[in-house]
C-alpha cells in the first residue's frame, strides 16, 4: 500500500512539476468554459445538464492526453527497467499510476466547482444532479484514465498511446449515438456498453448501482489489463 | 549465492542466452565479458528479475525467481546500461522516492541519502535536475540508487560505458571500494577493465559462456601466444635471431621496420603455451645490447577474447 501510495505521489508531482498541469487544466476549463458559457444564458435554466452532456467527449480526448506518458514515457527513456528491478509488484505500479491519472482528474474537475456556486446566485440550482454529475465525472474520469493506462502500457510512443486511449474512450462515448443504426437485439447491448449513457444516468441524479458497477468494471478490467502488457513484456 | 541453471531466453526466433549455468560466490566480483550483443544485458536483466527467463532457474541463497522475486529484487541493487533516471526530478527528491521504494523508513531516508552523497561524491549535485547532469554523474546517482539498501548483491550493466577515462577511474574506484562487502556482477566489454576490477572473469558469446575463470588465469592464458615486440640498440638482427632460437626454438621471429637507425626491431610470436618474455629478458640480460622497447602487444591481448566469442 505504501509503494502504491509513493508512486502515485511522484506521477502526482510530476504532472504539476512539468508543464503538463498547466497547459492541460487551462485547456480543459478554457474549452468546458466556453461551450458550456457560451450556450448557457440562451436557455434561461439554471442547471449544469449542458456542462455534463459536453464531459465525456472533452474527456475522451483530455484524459488520454494526460495518460499517455504513464507507461510510455518510462519505456522510451529505460527507467521502466529501474522502475520494474525495483521490490515493487505490477500491480503496485499499475494502480499507484492509475491513482495519480485520476487524483489529476478531480484536480482537474476542482476548479468547475465555481460554475455551480456562480449558477446558484443566478437561479435555483438542483443539488441533486450537480451532485450525481460530480460524482458520474469521476467514475467516468476513472474509466477513461484506466483506459488511456492500458494504452500507455502498450507502446513507447506517447503518440500512439494518446492516439490509442482516445479512439477507445471516444468509441464508448458516442456509440449509445448509433444506437438508431443498430437491429434492436444489438441495440440494447451498445447502449449497455456506452459510457455516455451510463453518465448521464448519473448526472441526472440517479445513482443506480449498474451504473456504477459498469464504470469500476471498466477501471478493472483495463488496469487488469495493464497488468497482463507488464507482465507479457516481462 | 547466486546459481543459474539452464538459462535460456528466446526473443521470437533468436536466441539471446543459450543454457548457460552459472554459480556466483558471495563475496566476489565477477565481471561478464563480451562483444556488444553477446547476451550480457539480457542475462543480467535476468538476473534481477527484469525478464523471466524461456527456460531455466535462477536461485539467490534459498530463493527462486519468479516465486520470490520481490525479495530477491530487495536483495539486489541493479544499475541498467546508461542508468536511466527521471530527467524532472532533483537528485534529493529522485533518491528519496527510490528509498521509499525501496522500503526504507521516512526517518532513516535523509541519513541514508547523506552516505551515498559521501560515497558517491553527490553532495554538489544533490539540489540539481537530472535533465542537467553530465553523463558520470547520472552514473554515479544510478550506483547511489543502486546502493540505497546496501544490498548484498549489486548488479550493473556496463557501468563504465561511455564515461571519459577521468570517470572510468572514479567510477572503478567506487566499486572497487564497495566490492570490498558485497557480491558484484557487473557486464563490460572491455578487457582491461574487467582486468583491472575483477575477481572472476565470465565471457560470453553468443548467448554461450566461452571461458570462465579467475583473473589472473585468464591474464596468464592471454599471455600465452600473444606477440611480443622486441627493439635492440647496438645488436646484430641475425645474433638476436639467433639467441631469440636458443631461447626457445618454436619461436617465430619476424623483423620489423624501425624509425630508429641505430636499432632494429623484432615481432615475436610463441607457438607453445609459455610466457616467454622472462626467458627472452634473462638471455638479452647476459649481453651488452641495449632494450629500447620490450612489451606485450595490447591487440595480440584482445586477441584470445576475440577468438573465443567469434568461434562460438
Amino acid at each position: 500500500m505504501s509503494r502504491i501510495k509513493t508512486i502515485a505521489s511522484k506521477e502526482l508531482k510530476d504532472y504539476f512539476t512539468s508543464p503538463v498541469a498547466y497547459i492541460v487544466i487551462p485547456l480543459f476549463l478554457i474549452v468546458t468554459g466556453w461551450f458550456f458559457f457560451s450556450t448557457f444564458f440562451l436557455y434561461d435554466r439554471a442547471g449544469m445538464r449542458d456542462f455534463f452532456t459536453l464531459l465525456p467527449m472533452i474527456f475522451s480526448f483530455i484524459i488520454p492526453a494526460v495518460t499517455m506518458r504513464l507507461f510510455a514515457e518510462e519505456m522510451n527513456i529505460g527507467s521502466y527497467e529501474t522502475l520494474l528491478t525495483m521490490p515493487v509488484s505490477f500491480t503496485e505500479i499499475a494502480v499507484g499510476k492509475f491513482t495519480a491519472a485520476v487524483l489529476f482528474t478531480g484536480a482537474m474537475l476542482l476548479p468547475t466547482l465555481s460554475y455551480p456556486v456562480f449558477i446558484s446566485f443566478l437561479g435555483e440550482l438542483d443539488p441533486g444532479p450537480v451532485i450525481g454529475g460530480y460524482i458520474g465525472a469521476l467514475l467516468l474520469g476513472g474509466a477513461y484514465c484506466a483506459i488511456g493506462l492500458f494504452a500507455s502500457s502498450l507502446t513507447r510512443s506517447q503518440i500512439i498511446a494518446f492516439i490509442i486511449g482516445s479512439a477507445i474512450c471516444f468509441t464508448l462515448t458516442v456509440m449509445d449515438r448509433l444506437l438508431v443504426l443498430m437491429p434492436a437485439g444489438l441495440a440494447s447491448f451498445v447502449d449497455f456498453m456506452s459510457a455516455s449513457s451510463h453518465f448521464q444516468n448519473i448526472a441526472k441524479g440517479v445513482i443506480d448501482s449498474r451504473d456504477i458497477v459498469y464504470f469500476l468494471s471498466i477501471m478493472i478490467i483495463a488496469v487488469f489489463g495493464t497488468y497482463l502488457v507488464m507482465k507479457e513484456r516481462n | 549465492m547466486i546459481e543459474v541453471e539452464n538459462l535460456t531466453k528466446y526473443y521470437n526466433d533468436f536466441c539471446a542466452v543459450d543454457h548457460i549455468d552459472l554459480q556466483i560466490h558471495a563475496g566476489e566480483i565477477t565481471g561478464i565479458l563480451g562483444p556488444n550483443g553477446a547476451g550480457k544485458t539480457t542475462m543480467l536483466r535476468m538476473l534481477t528479475g527484469f525478464f523471466e527467463p524461456t527456460i531455466g532457474r535462477i536461485k539467490v541463497k534459498d530463493l527462486e525467481m519468479p516465486g520470490d522475486s520481490l525479495k530477491i529484487k530487495s536483495m539486489m541493487g541493479y544499475l541498467p546500461e546508461s542508468a536511466p533516471l527521471y530527467h524532472n526530478m532533483i537528485v534529493y527528491d529522485y533518491l528519496a522516492y527510490v528509498g521509499r521504494i525501496k522500503n526504507l523508513a521516512e526517518a532513516q531516508i535523509p541519513g541514508r541519502l547523506k552516505e551515498l552523497s559521501d560515497i558517491c561524491g553527490l553532495a554538489e549535485i544533490m539540489h540539481k535536475p537530472v535533465s542537467d547532469l553530465s553523463r558520470g554523474l547520472r552514473q554515479r546517482v544510478g550506483l547511489s540508487h543502486a546502493l540505497m539498501t546496501d544490498p548484498e548483491i549489486l548488479v550493473l550493466d556496463e557501468p563504465t560505458s561511455g564515461l571519459d577515462p577521468n570517470q572510468i577511474a572514479e567510477i572503478r574506484e567506487i566499486i572497487k571500494t564497495i566490492g570490498k562487502q558485497k557480491t558484484i556482477v557487473f557486464s563490460t566489454h572491455i578487457l582491461s577493465e574487467a582486468e583491472a576490477t575483477c575477481d572472476r572473469v565470465v565471457i560470453i558469446g553468443r548467448g554461450k559462456i566461452v571461458a570462465d575463470d579467475t583473473t589472473s588465469n585468464l591474464k596468464t592464458r592471454m599471455a600465452k601466444g600473444a606477440d611480443i615486440t622486441l627493439a635492440l640498440a647496438h645488436a646484430d638482427p641475425k645474433e638476436v635471431t639467433d639467441l631469440l632460437h636458443r631461447v626457445d626454438p618454436s619461436l617465430t621471429v619476424r623483423r620489423k621496420n624501425q624509425a630508429d637507425p641505430e636499432a632494429v626491431s623484432f615481432q615475436i610470436k610463441s607457438l607453445n603455451d609459455k610466457d616467454v618474455m622472462k626467458d627472452i629478458y634473462l638471455a638479452i640480460k647476459e649481453t651488452d645490447w641495449v632494450i629500447t622497447e620490450f612489451k606485450r602487444d595490447s591487440d595480440s591481448l584482445e586477441h584470445i577474447f576475440h577468438e573465443l566469442t567469434k568461434e562460438v
